[in-house]
């Protein structure tokens, strides 16, 4: 326990690291993600097929070449991300957005399609039938997966410890390596402090569904 | 009553048919579902579409406020072509109400609340003058004392009067029901039929899709028969019920008349 002690302070600003990329990225993922479900469905096809080329390519490529063509090949097109911070962000933001805007569209296709048929047959437009009436809908199923895709997202943002964001994992090989006999203690303790977002998470899903569930 | 601001409506309003669908086709992959139809509804006609189903009349009803997108051919509203999709066209919606076979109340919006949406967010009423508004359509199809429940808190017949005040509210130049009364308990039906009798005979233009010739009877001025896609038949309600024209609507009539 003396070592968690000991290094409290280098595993809280890994841990700090860690908690910024996940609320950071989960907004900015939300936020993307709704766009791209709001396109999925839009009336207009092209619309359509953008969304659904872009989640399809970054949902079937492996996060680490996401941060791998951030930071390798997009140089190469004149683009230099700061490596870091921002990067993993970035990089986080792009491959959670399509995540998250399948877990909408799932729940934009439990409401019915009457549901938005009479939206529209009373003269709102396609953003407001989406805000007003089928969004307000969705909510109650898509909770569980969209919590699921932000517990995905806290885990993936150990990927970013490859491209020099000292977050937790960085930090629990960095201490690992100072103290060589510890490697596994430290490693346990790392994936036991993942848990404290993550079981947080789970529950407040639980919660949040009870809610909404009841609200109808 | 509250008066329309002006220039809300698409186009001018004219003078001639209200509802114009000029050699209408609609294809469902190879199914041809709409056969070249040409149909001209006037202000304050009540026109009644009838068929077996599967003859495209449901089709028909939705393509005239763009539900379902025809293949070729025009339709226009009030002397205005229907608009491609966006704003121009929920404009156009917006004077057209529309009534489902399965009510479509917004489930997560209280009655009151299904009634008021369009005059607040589509016609920028303000909220107080549009609940006054919706009070007094709920009201008129006698469900004012349900106005703060939600819509599964209602029975069938109840919800499908809602869907009429809710399209109402809009002050639609035109409406639409698309089977109005086939999902409902045949108790139920009569309170349905009775508020359209109403709207009709206050002159309201009326499209009707359904399998009530009563209601065709008592309201229609004009039955329009279809079968596989195309219209067969067009005639006065008391000929064509007495007095068929076609093989295929004598066919139709005594399969359905038999009981009466």
């Amino acid at each position: 326990m003396d070592l968690f002690f000991d290094n409290a302070p280098t595993l809280w600003s890994g841990f700090r690291v860690t908690l910024q990329l996940t609320a950071v990225s989960g907004l900015l993922a939300l936020a993307l993600g709704l766009a791209l479900a709001a396109l999925r469905v839009a009336p207009l096809r092209p619309l359509r097929a953008v969304s659904m080329l872009y989640v399809e390519l970054m949902r079937n490529t492996p996060l680490t070449l996401v941060f791998f063509g951030m930071v390798l090949v997009a140089p190469q097109f004149g683009i230099i991300p700061p490596l870091g911070f921002w990067t993993a962000v970035l990089c986080l933001t792009l491959y959670t957005s399509a995540f998250v805007s399948e877990a909408l569209r799932s729940g934009i296709n439990s409401v019915g399609v009457g549901q938005a048929e009479a939206a529209r047959a009373i003269g709102l437009t396609f953003g407001q039938s989406l805000r007003l009436v089928i969004l307000p809908q969705a909510v109650r199923t898509v909770i569980p997966p969209l919590i699921n895709v932000i517990i995905a997202l806290a885990k993936n943002t150990s990927v970013a410890a490859g491209f020099a964001v000292v977050e937790l994992v960085a930090t629990g090989r960095r201490l690992g390596q100072a103290i060589p006999g510890e490697a596994v203690t430290i490693l346990g303790g790392i994936a036991l402090l993942y848990l404290v977002f993550t079981i947080p998470a789970g529950l407040l899903a639980t919660r949040l569904e009870k809610k909404v569930a009841f609200a109808r | 009553m509250v008066s329309q601001s002006p220039g809300s409506s698409a186009g001018q309003p004219g003078s001639g048919p209200l509802v114009v669908l000029d050699n209408v086709n609609k294809y469902f992959g190879d199914l041809h579902v709409l056969q070249d139809i040409n149909l001209s509804v006037a202000r304050g006609e009540v026109v009644v579409i009838i068929g077996p189903s599967g003859s495209g009349k449901s089709t028909l009803c939705r393509a005239i406020n763009r539900l379902e997108p025809i293949t070729s051919g025009t339709i226009s509203i009030d002397g205005v072509p229907l608009p491609a999709e966006g704003k121009a066209l929920a404009q156009l919606r917006s004077d057209v109400g529309m009534v489902f076979q399965s009510f479509n109340l917004f489930a997560h919006k209280t009655v009151l609340q299904n009634v008021t949406m369009g005059p607040v967010k589509v016609r920028k009423m303000r909220k107080a003058e549009a609940e006054e508004l919706a009070m007094g359509l709920l009201e008129r199809v006698g469900v004012a004392n349900q106005a703060n429940k939600l819509p599964a808190q209602l029975s069938g017949g109840q919800q499908q009067r809602v869907a009429i005040a809710r399209a109402l509210a809009m002050k639609p130049k035109v409406m639409l029901f698309d089977e109005p009364t086939s999902a409902l308990d045949p108790e139920m039906i009569n309170e349905v039929l009775d508020v359209m009798v109403a709207l009709a005979q206050e002159g309201m233009t009326m499209i009707v899709v359904t399998h009530e010739m009563g209601f065709a009877r008592r309201a229609g001025d004009r039955v329009v028969f279809m079968d596989s896609g195309s219209i067969v038949e067009e005639a006065d309600p008391d000929e064509f019920f007495t007095n068929p024209r076609t093989d295929r609507a004598k066919d139709f009539l005594s399969k359905i008349l038999t009981n009466d």
